[in-house]
């Protein structure tokens, strides 16, 4: 079972849909139990990185989260999904994220178009079976105006430019999350998915290399 | 690189898809999933659907079209045409919409730009503006509302500035001069509100040919060109339009 977090993220309908379109019907929920239950999970997002927060601690779903990452099974999160993994966000003031990776989320520096809205491409810095089959450079959909400074690059599996090279997928162990939407990039996102549903429910948890 | 969009854009009344000249001549183009759909295999980079019917019955037809072509179309969508609360876009993007464009309502009602980049975040929130270059001024427009029916005496550049900073995370600028005429986008309108604001603008009115997107896209400075009519009656493919621009190096999205 694949459980997709309902947590008031604006583009949970959309996950589903592209779910649903390669055939699988998730179950969609916000009981901590049913996520922590869950043989995988998606985390989806768009928005404000605060106000999402807000809304992991009040349901108690930021601790199912972070249950599930030591318990090390497939997570695909999305957008803001990526950055409340991180320690912290700039974002409105500042506020206090999951702390899964080290990191910060930044602003897009000024003199940029912002948000960073539309297709750009992902370098692959990774072999990742989320990538099966994917070209390196393909293009995906932005729509954000904070980015992801890992403080590990080695958790980098993917990097976009837009005035700056920025991180714009991370890997690590069962955990896996991009900046950009794939459930809103056409055929190659869907094909995110369809690697997600493959990692998870055809395999084992394993450790990434 | 970030590409440029090529944005088919659907004028839905009545539950189908019609365009003509400025609006006021409409000729049936087809149903909006069929049509939505099609855009999306050939490599449409977003999709725009326009209710300009915009009466209460609409928005009903509209909210199912929605729906069914977010369940067959992974692309960005954006929809518009008579939303006039945060309701009505709480409505739209429920249904699939990934952005909301709201036109006349957010000149009558600014707060209604800040009130639903607040509660939905600015990247839901287009800010559509129809521009007529203003009487015996060249480089002045001012904004129309209802359709481009009506003259506000405001002035587009300083309106698209408000919009943004009102939370607007996005301008679809519409010349109203141009629109539907097929001679090309005002290149000098786009130019100057893309360099006013801020946020990406959206190029909208009087593709005639692909040489007119380019022009949109370097002389306009626009980050995304609207294109209706040449695609619905099927003078150029959003294929052949991006084969185009790629050949003059712009930085466009290809798919297999």
């Amino acid at each position: 079972m694949i459980a997709v977090i309902d947590y008031g993220a604006g583009n949970l309908g959309s996950v589903v849909n592209a779910l649903r379109s390669i055939g699988h019907a998730p179950v969609i929920t916000q009981k901590p139990i049913e996520i922590v239950k869950a043989a995988a999970v998606i985390l989806p997002g768009v928005g404000a990185a605060g106000d999402a927060m807000k809304h992991l601690n009040d349901l108690g779903i930021s601790d199912a989260i972070k249950q599930i990452v030591k318990e090390n099974k497939p997570l695909f999160a999305i957008c803001i999904g990526l950055q409340v993994l991180f320690d912290e966000t700039e974002e409105g003031g500042h506020h206090t994220c999951l702390g899964i990776f080290p990191g910060t989320v930044k602003r897009f520096p000024a003199g940029l178009k912002i948000p960073h809205m539309g297709w750009n491409q992902v370098n692959q810095k990774i072999t990742h079976p989320m990538f099966t089959d994917i070209p390196d450079n393909t293009n995906f959909y932005f729509v954000h105006s904070y980015y992801a400074a890992p403080q590990n690059p080695a958790i980098i599996a993917g990097t976009t430019d837009y005035g700056i090279t920025f991180c714009s997928a991370v890997a690590r162990d069962n955990v896996f999350a991009t900046q950009f939407h794939p459930e809103k990039s056409g055929r190659w996102g869907l094909r995110l998915y369809q690697n997600f549903l493959d990692m998870a429910l055809k395999r084992k948890p394993q450790k990434a290399q | 690189m970030l590409t440029k969009r090529i944005i088919p854009c659907l004028d839905v009344t009545g539950g189908r898809v019609v365009k003509g000249t400025s609006f006021t001549e409409l000729k049936d183009a087809g149903d909006p999933v069929e049509l939505g759909a099609f855009y999306y295999a050939e490599g449409a980079d977003e999709l725009v659907f326009l209710d300009i019917g915009a009466t209460p019955e609409a928005r009903d037809t509209m909210v199912d079209i929605v729906e069914r072509v977010a369940k067959r179309v992974f692309i960005p969508l954006t929809v518009g045409g008579g939303l006039r609360t945060v309701d009505d876009i709480k409505r739209m993007l429920k249904a699939g919409a990934d952005k909301t464009s709201i036109n006349t309502a957010a000149v009558l009602h600014p707060e209604l730009i800040s009130q639903g980049a607040e509660r939905f975040g600015s990247q839901c929130i287009v800010v559509a503006i129809d521009a007529r270059r203003k009487d015996g001024d060249r480089a002045a427009w001012e904004v129309c509302t209802h359709g481009g029916r009506k003259p506000t005496g405001i002035d587009a550049i300083e309106w698209a500035k408000k919009a943004v900073s009102l939370g607007s995370g996005e301008i679809l600028l519409t010349s109203w001069d141009a629109d539907g005429h097929r001679a090309g986008y005002d290149l000098e309108l786009t130019a100057a509100v893309s360099d006013a604001v801020s946020v990406p603008v959206i190029a909208s009115g009087g593709a005639g040919n692909l040489e007119h997107l380019y022009e949109a896209l370097m002389q306009g400075k626009a980050d995304a060109v609207l294109v209706a009519s040449i695609f619905h009656y099927g003078n150029y493919s959003v294929r052949d339009a991006k084969e185009f621009l790629a050949r003059k190096n712009i930085p466009v999205r290809m798919t297999g």
